[in-house]
């Protein structure tokens, strides 16, 4: 068995007599060829990359250089409107309504994490959404979410890069990437040594 | 009446079809194939539901590894070779044509600046293991060669987009100070390098 090109593939009648060359063409073994052409094969299905690496276009707000800040007033919002994230070791995900900054009420803390479905953080914003839409103290042309997204020292690129894809996903444009006030820290501090949970 | 005759049949068979679909696929893998550059540490990137695809050229590429260290990298060697200049006249490096050759073949690096002559004068497999466990390239605040990279290779190449590859476990603090040195040069848009996850959207004004 082998691939060859040429007419009379059946016969042996290699070498026939001289002048009866009309109707016939020489036979190639292609074998060699084609073993070659599938250890190519091979080779270059296994070395290939399929997954091309996509990317995700961040902006941030620029810097407030150090003499400026006393110009710059930071924008002002609806308490119920701000929600805060903050993400912590081991995948973990805090989250609190309002700015946190009143220090004798200070927010109801809740702890999540990145579950898709049930408890995790994007139901959480899904349930903010809602809650500033049924607010009838908001009026109907503020009726979109502020979220603030603070990593913590001890979270990894990965918890950035999907809260991120949370606000792609939930089609949120109101977000920003700060860093956690040492208030915060605190809270997050004490939340875990009221849940028992190591710092 | 003609004779009726019995055809031998013979065992060969026809293998032009199973030949060319072979050679169709092989045109195919060698055409779409890209190679991976050589990285000096691996990285695992996270995924996300962007679709855009990384562009092949004029791209700047932050990598951060999974032990927080930094490594530089801009694609075309023209683009390494004028990089390479700016920073000799900055830091007032002497590096000898050779060398400048060298270091515009390497794809990434990641060593401070003043270790620079030492690895590009080494050999070739040495070159390779000194990347490995070099130590990243500064970018703390009080000494930042990174941005002076950053500012080096943009005026080499006013094209460049930017972008920062980051490991799933890269410490965030790593990643706040490339962050930072960019915010620092004014430059505020950036890519994150992910891997591509099934496209998923939920529009919140209708549940």
């Amino acid at each position: 068995m082998a691939a060859e090109v040429g007419g009379d593939s059946g016969g042996g009648k290699k070498g026939g007599k001289k002048g009866r060359k009309k109707g016939k063409m020489p036979r190639i073994d292609m074998t060699p060829l084609v073993d070659l052409g599938f250890l190519l094969l091979t080779f270059f299905i296994l070395t290939t990359t399929m997954s091309t690496p996509t990317t995700m276009p961040v902006v941030v707000p620029p810097k407030i250089k150090e003499n400026q800040k006393d110009q710059v007033d930071p924008p002002k919002i609806q308490e119920s409107r701000l929600m805060t994230i903050l993400l912590g070791k081991q995948d973990r995900v805090y989250y609190y309504i309002g700015s946190g900054q009143d220090e004798k009420r200070p927010p109801e803390m809740q702890l999540t994490g990145f579950s898709k479905t049930g408890k995790g953080i994007r139901q959480a914003i899904i349930n903010q959404i809602k809650a500033v839409r049924d607010n009838p103290l908001i009026g109907p042309n503020d009726k979109s979410i502020m979220i603030l997204i603070k990593p913590m020292d001890d979270s990894k690129y990965k918890n950035m890069v999907d809260i991120l894809d949370e606000m792609n996903i939930l089609q949120q444009k109101n977000y920003a990437l700060i860093a956690p006030s040492p208030v915060e820290l605190d809270m997050v501090k004490k939340y875990n040594e009221q849940a028992g949970i190591e710092n | 009446m003609a004779k009726v005759k019995v055809a031998r049949k013979s065992t060969a068979i026809d293998m032009t079809p199973m030949v060319d679909l072979a050679f169709l696929l092989l045109t195919f893998f060698m055409l779409t194939t890209k190679f991976k550059p050589q990285e000096a540490v691996e990285i695992l990137i996270p995924s996300s539901i962007a679709q855009t695809p990384l562009p092949a050229t004029d791209v700047m590429i932050i990598s951060v590894s999974k032990d927080g260290r930094v490594f530089f990298g801009v694609d075309s060697k023209h683009t390494r070779e004028a990089t390479i200049r700016r920073i000799m006249e900055k830091y007032n490096l002497d590096l000898s044509p050779d060398d400048v050759n060298t270091f515009s073949i390497m794809p990434q690096v990641g060593l401070p600046i003043s270790a620079l002559s030492q690895w590009l004068k080494a050999k070739p497999a040495e070159r390779d293991k000194i990347l490995q466990s070099a130590p990243g390239i500064p970018c703390d605040s009080a000494h930042n060669e990174l941005g002076d990279w950053i500012v080096a290779s943009r005026l080499s190449n006013t094209q460049l987009r930017i972008a920062i590859k980051g490991d799933v476990d890269s410490p965030y603090p790593v990643i706040k100070k490339v962050i930072d040195t960019l915010q620092d040069r004014n430059i505020n848009k950036f890519n994150l390098i992910t891997g591509k996850e099934a496209p998923e959207l939920i529009d919140t004004s209708k549940l």
